[in-house]
């Protein structure tokens, strides 16, 4: 195994604290994390530290879970669904070797799992963490760019603003076209961003059994779902919220219950249907 | 196949070995020390301890060899190395008017107090490649002046002050400065986090943000009072000794922008200041983090918002080139989940509108 | 200077403070749910060891702590001044954390609240309490529980509930409350309606 780029510049790694954070940023992200437990779909601001990843690779889950990671965990890293993307590989060797942890790829036996644009098919349980990569923590971001008056609109549950951006496009497109990030309402007070999922996955996040924590590193927030918490995606009456369906079946596993990625497997332009949770599938077979 | 690879552990492993490998080239020629990186490359050396917040020549040239001279990226090595040092405490102020100058100019006075100093300066080279430097061989020393340790130089600014002409300098924080290294940025910043930001802001966006504001977009008229680049001493208080000792010498450049009078029927007229600091010679950066911050002043002056310059929040949010480049680059990394939503969406849409455009066909055509 | 002999903290602080993390933040995500806090050190022995537990894995420098009088006592200053860093403060609106004995009156007056803006910014005040259960009991609900859970703290004073409700009513503002006794707590998030 060559030397990555971070070995290079330092003393090796028994230099660093268990799990990369030292003691006094770990302390802080952990006041954090309960504050927002405390307070579910707030983002609460932390001292987010600058990470031996880049910034938009998952730096925000990664101080979560450097938080959160002891000797006892069992870990799984996902990107897209599967264990085996590069980033999920990269930020598992990461953990493997600064936190010196057991991980897996099965859902079922993972304590926490990390994860970047998915939530695995399999039903969570009591006592399993999900830790989600964020990019942009904020849900009305797009619709007002600026942090000083979203963060009033927060305050003042003045949510107009979105659902007036749902409404349009109703009115354009006969339906609500958000496809993925898709906006929850969570225990009825907050509007969240439940970060890049597809809209498929939302009705996982309803009264799951595990609690769900949200790292945006670069914009330096961490937001929570506790277990057993109403979390409802943004609707009307008339256009309730529905999820993607499709026509085709995994060509693995046959299931026609998961999310399917699309692949392109020849010049013709030839489409492939398999699920995007690896592990979910590879049970299947 | 992209999508569904197996073995991404190993395809990371040989990436791995394969950018060393890049980075060494040819073993025909000879590597690069980290001496040669400061002594010859020692302008990138500065830019990045500044944007890397870390004033440590020999760690910013190992980030500039590992990154084979990409800046941004050696500024990221460095930062990610600070992160994990420990604190002992803040410095005293630095005391610029101590500086063993190296050069000195001000744009708005002939002459000053002190003088004016060129020092080592492009400013006044042909831009001729001089095609001798390909070839190796010693080169002549230049001529030095004794240095005179023990004069103070006064700054330009204060002497304007004195007068009445330039507003005082904020006044001291009480306690210590904030850190956004440590705490999150809390908008509207307080005047030492907003230098932070700017100090540790990428060059070119503050360049083109200074830029902009001398091409009006939010113009503030300005002057450079002085510029000064040179050795000033550091300060520490220890808690077991309670009085502060001199820790060691900084090479820093300092540039104070006098900026258009304000003024109203009741406040006579004064000039105004910008404020840049940054490590080492990297006088372009500290010319354009005056503008900048002097654009960014306009609450406390009672100015109007007109210009990109001038939003705290668009600046203070963008400036970090390690925040940028993270998040910019990150859309290499896959989003096929999402695509897949989107594909699900538009092919939906797609089909009802072709429907409704038959079905108008059809209607047409039985008319 | 106090002569006695320092009570030692953590005895791998990495690791002791990520387990004891961890039986906390399960306490937050289940509230009313009983967590035992085994790795916490006995401390100086007037405050129950799942306190400790708590204030050695969430208190340092940045936090300043406030202790009600009869908790107050030198041999806890010194311990959790040597142990935590954290600066101990008269005023309770300044505290990040505070220790307060079950059966006093306006257990919450006082403390920080967070504001609209800013909710995280309220204190956690750890009570403590003789038994976490066998006391009166009621009905918790909200975020964290399946449904309801009943819950019988015991020694809590009469006023303490109708206080509860006041905080409760604040939110997203509010305080968040830790019940501890022994090496066992239970949290209580602003988030959480009881009915007693």
């Amino acid at each position: 195994m060559p030397d990555t780029t971070i070995q290079n510049t330092l003393p090796q790694d028994g230099a660093y604290n268990y799990a990369y954070l030292d003691e006094q940023t770990k302390r802080m992200i952990r006041r954090a994390i309960l504050k927002a437990v405390a307070v579910p779909g707030y983002q609460v601001p932390f001292g987010g530290r600058e990470m031996p990843l880049p910034y938009g690779w998952g730096t925000g889950g990664i101080q979560v879970t450097a938080a959160l990671i002891g000797r006892d965990d069992t870990l799984k890293v996902i990107d897209q669904g599967a264990d085996d993307t590069t980033n999920a590989v990269s930020i598992r060797r990461f953990f493997a070797r600064v936190a010196d942890v057991a991980t897996t790829t099965h859902t079922e036996e993972a304590t926490i799992i990390q994860t970047r644009h998915r939530v695995p098919e399999t039903p969570l349980k009591d006592g399993q963490i999900l830790v989600f990569q964020v990019p942009i923590p904020e849900p009305l971001r797009m619709l007002e760019p600026r942090e000083t008056e979203t963060r009033t609109l927060h305050a003042l549950s003045e949510y107009g603003v979105m659902q007036v951006s749902l409404y349009e496009s109703i009115a354009r497109h006969g339906r609500i076209a958000k496809t993925y990030n898709y906006p929850v309402m969570v225990n009825g007070r907050y509007i969240m961003s439940p970060s890049p999922i597809p809209k498929f996955d939302n009705p996982k996040l309803d009264h799951s059994a595990a609690l769900q924590l949200y790292g945006a590193g670069r914009e330096k927030r961490i937001y929570a779902v506790p277990p057993h918490t109403p979390v409802k995606s943004l609707d009307f009456d008339d256009h309730p919220f529905e999820i993607e369906t499709w026509t085709e079946s995994c060509a693995l596993c046959g299931s026609t219950e998961s999310f399917l990625d699309e692949m392109i497997v020849d010049d013709t332009g030839k489409r492939l249907f398999v699920c995007s949770d690896t592990d979910y599938c590879e049970s299947r077979r | 196949m992209y999508v569904a690879v197996k073995g991404g552990e190993t395809a990371i492993a040989h990436s791995l070995d394969f950018v060393a490998d890049k980075r060494r080239g040819d073993r025909d020629v000879s590597e690069l020390s980290l001496e040669q990186i400061d002594q010859q490359l020692g302008l990138a050396v500065d830019r990045v301890m500044t944007e890397g917040s870390c004033y440590d020549r020999s760690l910013a040239a190992l980030a500039i060899k590992q990154a084979r001279g990409d800046l941004i990226e050696a500024i990221f090595l460095l930062r990610a190395y600070r992160t994990t040092l420990p604190r002992f405490g803040a410095s005293e102020p630095l005391d610029t008017t101590r500086m063993v100058a190296e050069r000195r100019i001000s744009a708005t006075f002939k002459d000053v107090p002190g003088g004016q100093v060129l020092g080592p300066t492009y400013d006044y080279t042909h831009r001729l490649l001089d095609f001798s430097l390909a070839a190796a061989g010693e080169r002549p020393e230049a001529p030095t002046a004794p240095a005179d340790a023990a004069h103070t130089l006064p700054r330009v600014g204060d002497i304007l002050q004195r007068d009445g002409l330039l507003e005082p300098p904020p006044s001291r924080l009480n306690g210590e400065a904030g850190d956004l290294t440590r705490e999150p940025l809390v908008l509207p910043a307080d005047r030492s986090l907003r230098l932070q930001n700017l100090a540790r802001g990428d060059e070119g966006f503050l360049l083109a943000l200074g830029y902009s504001t001398q091409r009006g977009y939010g113009n503030n008229h300005p002057f450079v009072g002085e510029i000064r680049y040179g050795h000033v001493p550091v300060s520490f208080v220890p808690e077991e000794l309670g009085f502060a000792i001199e820790i060691g010498e900084i090479e820093v450049t300092e540039c104070d922008m006098v900026n258009q009078f304000a003024g109203s029927h009741d406040v006579p007229p004064q000039f105004t200041r910008g404020y840049g600091l940054a490590f080492g010679h990297v006088e372009r950066k500290a010319m354009s983090m005056a503008l900048v911050d002097r654009a960014l002043r306009v609450d406390e002056l009672g100015e109007a918002v007109t210009s990109p310059a001038q939003d705290e929040e668009f600046v203070l949010a963008h400036s970090d080139n390690v925040e940028a480049s993270g998040f910019v680059q990150h859309l290499k990394l896959p989003h096929y989940v999402d695509f897949q939503s989107e594909l699900v969406v538009v092919r939906a849409l797609r089909a009802e509108v072709e429907k409704r455009l038959e079905q108008a066909a059809l209607a047409q055509a039985a008319e | 200077m106090s002569t006695t002999v320092l009570a030692p903290g953590f005895t791998n602080a990495p690791h002791d403070a990520q387990r004891l993390f961890r039986g906390v933040l399960d306490a937050f995500s289940h509230p009313g749910r009983i967590v035992e806090l085994r790795d916490a050190p006995a401390g100086p022995g007037t405050l129950s060891t799942a306190a400790i537990g708590f204030l050695l894995t969430f208190a340092d420098r940045e936090t300043p702590l406030w202790l009600e009088a009869g908790i107050d006592k030198q041999e806890v200053r010194d311990f959790l001044r040597f142990h935590a860093g954290a600066p101990i403060v008269q005023a309770r609106e300044a505290a990040t954390f505070g220790v307060i004995v079950a059966g006093g009156g306006e257990p919450f007056a006082g403390f920080a609240i967070g504001t609209d803006t800013y909710p995280d910014r309220a204190a956690t005040l750890v009570i403590e309490v003789p038994a976490l259960d066998g006391g009166q009991p009621a009905i918790w609900r909200g975020p964290g529980i399946d449904r309801e859970v009943r819950v019988a703290i015991d020694g809590l004073g009469d006023g303490f509930w109708p206080a509860w409700s006041a905080n409760h009513a604040l939110f997203p503002c509010g305080v968040d409350l830790v019940f501890a006794s022994g090496s066992r707590l239970i949290a209580l998030p602003r988030s959480v309606a009881v009915e007693a």
